[in-house]
């Protein structure tokens, strides 16, 4: 396959982007899109030319890290699966393919395709957690009687990877998917019913405080997010958030 | 509590509950307009009620206002505010592919339900206000339904409602669901109930629609 590739180049967070243009030659369908940046990459290299960055992990959809909003779709044009899990034959031999970086203002690029997504850590640090006793004497997990149904939500909810997704492609740039399924994931379960009111409360105010935009229910997060994480999350979230706020 | 008022759910909720509340009041003003349709004197017997009564006048009347003001305002503000939340735009964006036209453009539906609401102000609500307590001229109870075929013999008005409630229908197809969503109701009964906001959504708009051309050509 021989490609086009407009791809978003910034040099760093503070400096002006732009699209550039590359051709791309020889592309095996069977690569994943990653593979393909890396081709383009030693090119580049070669030709002396600064490599696109971009964010990658473990490349077996599960770390969340690639990012790339790919011809005005985050992870791009196939359901289900993260950058590194899109392959080229999805792509037309001749194709011009736009690739920007996930954008939100609380998403600053670090550098051109690569974001800074710590935003995200920050909401998880303020409530997305169970406090636990590990002196010894913790308790098997598997002790505690689990209604079968809410522990397949929980465990549903607790898939999200925390890649963006759902922020890059919400017209609002808000993170209400990414919250309500860490929200989901604790408040499902006894364990995580402790702390639920703090929880919810807590990662919602931080969540605003990032400068996340507010959530209009279009849906474009629950189509988009590699992991199918459901918009009964976001519901969820804003039943526990109005209870939590009830009881002060 | 505090943290509640200022939080972005909170406005969530505003929205939802205000959108409610108006779908309300549609469907009681879709009743009242449906009535001319089948009894002149009926029609003139309610809207003599609901114009004269004290308790909608002095009570409904100004909570249903508010509620207008607000869910408006409320919208133009959270619109600036989600606009400004990404600062760059994509040079790609396929919105298409993952929402529907209407859930991406309230604001746009929104705002041509608002010029028609000035319409419909200049048209019924100001001559009204104007009649009971500027000119405070006397009650004649029959002259509501005269007042409002009058209003329809314009077939460029006919035409700006009918255009109207189209949009109307558009914003209704997302928010009435949405509302749902926002108050934290998404279970086994959701899909039930988008049929039902989806039916209601396009039924109510098409009735006002009927009902503005049926006066214009019995006129």
């Amino acid at each position: 396959m021989n490609l086009t590739l407009k791809i978003w180049r910034q040099a760093n967070t503070s400096a002006q982007g732009k699209m550039q243009t590359y051709p791309i030659e020889n592309v095996s369908p069977d690569m994943s899109f990653l593979e393909m940046m890396d081709v383009l990459n030693e090119q580049l290299i070669n030709k002396g030319i600064d490599p696109v960055a971009f964010d990658h992990d473990c490349r077996e959809g599960i770390c969340g890290m690639c990012s790339m909003y790919i011809n005005g779709e985050a992870h791009g044009p196939d359901r289900l699966v993260t950058t590194c899990q899109l392959h080229m034959r999805k792509f037309k031999d001749g194709e011009t393919i736009t690739i920007e970086p996930f954008r939100a203002n609380a998403f600053p690029v670090v550098k051109d395709l690569a974001v800074d997504r710590s935003a995200f850590d920050r909401i998880q640090h303020a409530g997305g957690f169970v406090s636990v006793n590990t002196s010894g004497n913790t308790q098997d997990a598997n002790a505690i009687p689990i209604n079968k149904h809410d522990a397949d939500n929980a465990f549903d909810a607790a898939t999200c990877i925390g890649c963006g997704a759902c922020v890059a492609s919400c017209k609002n740039a808000s993170a209400m998917l990414f919250v309500s399924a860490k929200v989901s994931q604790y408040a499902l379960l006894p364990q995580g019913k402790v702390e639920a009111a703090d929880r919810v409360l807590n990662m919602v105010k931080q969540m605003d405080e990032e400068g996340f935009g507010n959530c209009t229910n279009t849906g474009a997060c629950e189509v988009e997010c590699p992991k199918g994480i459901s918009l009964e999350n976001i519901a969820r979230m804003n039943r526990e958030y109005l209870v939590a706020s009830a009881k002060g | 509590m505090s943290g509640l008022i200022k939080s972005s759910l909170a406005r969530k909720y505003a929205m939802a509950l205000s959108g409610l509340f108006l779908i309300v009041f549609l469907l009681q003003h879709f009743t009242i307009n449906l009535i001319s349709v089948f009894s002149e004197e009926v029609f003139n017997e309610v809207s003599h009620f609901m114009g004269n009564n004290p308790i909608v006048q002095f009570i409904l009347q100004p909570i249903l206002i508010f509620g207008v003001l607000f869910h408006f305002t409320m919208g133009f503000v959270l619109e600036y505010q989600n606009r400004s939340s990404r600062a760059q735009n994509y040079a790609e964006n396929k919105g298409s592919a993952n929402s529907t036209w209407m859930s991406r453009n309230m604001i746009w539906s929104g705002a041509v339900i608002l010029s028609f609401l000035g319409l419909h102000f200049v048209d019924f609500w100001f001559p009204e206000m104007n009649y009971k307590y500027i000119e405070v001229l006397p009650e004649n109870p029959n002259r509501y339904f005269e007042e409002m075929v009058h209003k329809f013999v314009s077939p460029v008005r006919v035409v700006l409602y009918a255009v109207s409630f189209v949009f109307l229908m558009l914003h209704l197809l997302h928010g009435f669901s949405s509302s749902f969503q926002s108050v934290g109701l998404n279970n086994k009964y959701t899909k039930a109930l988008k049929s039902f906001t989806i039916a209601f959504s396009v039924v109510i708009p098409a009735g006002f629609i009927f009902i503005a051309f049926f006066h214009h050509l019995n006129a």
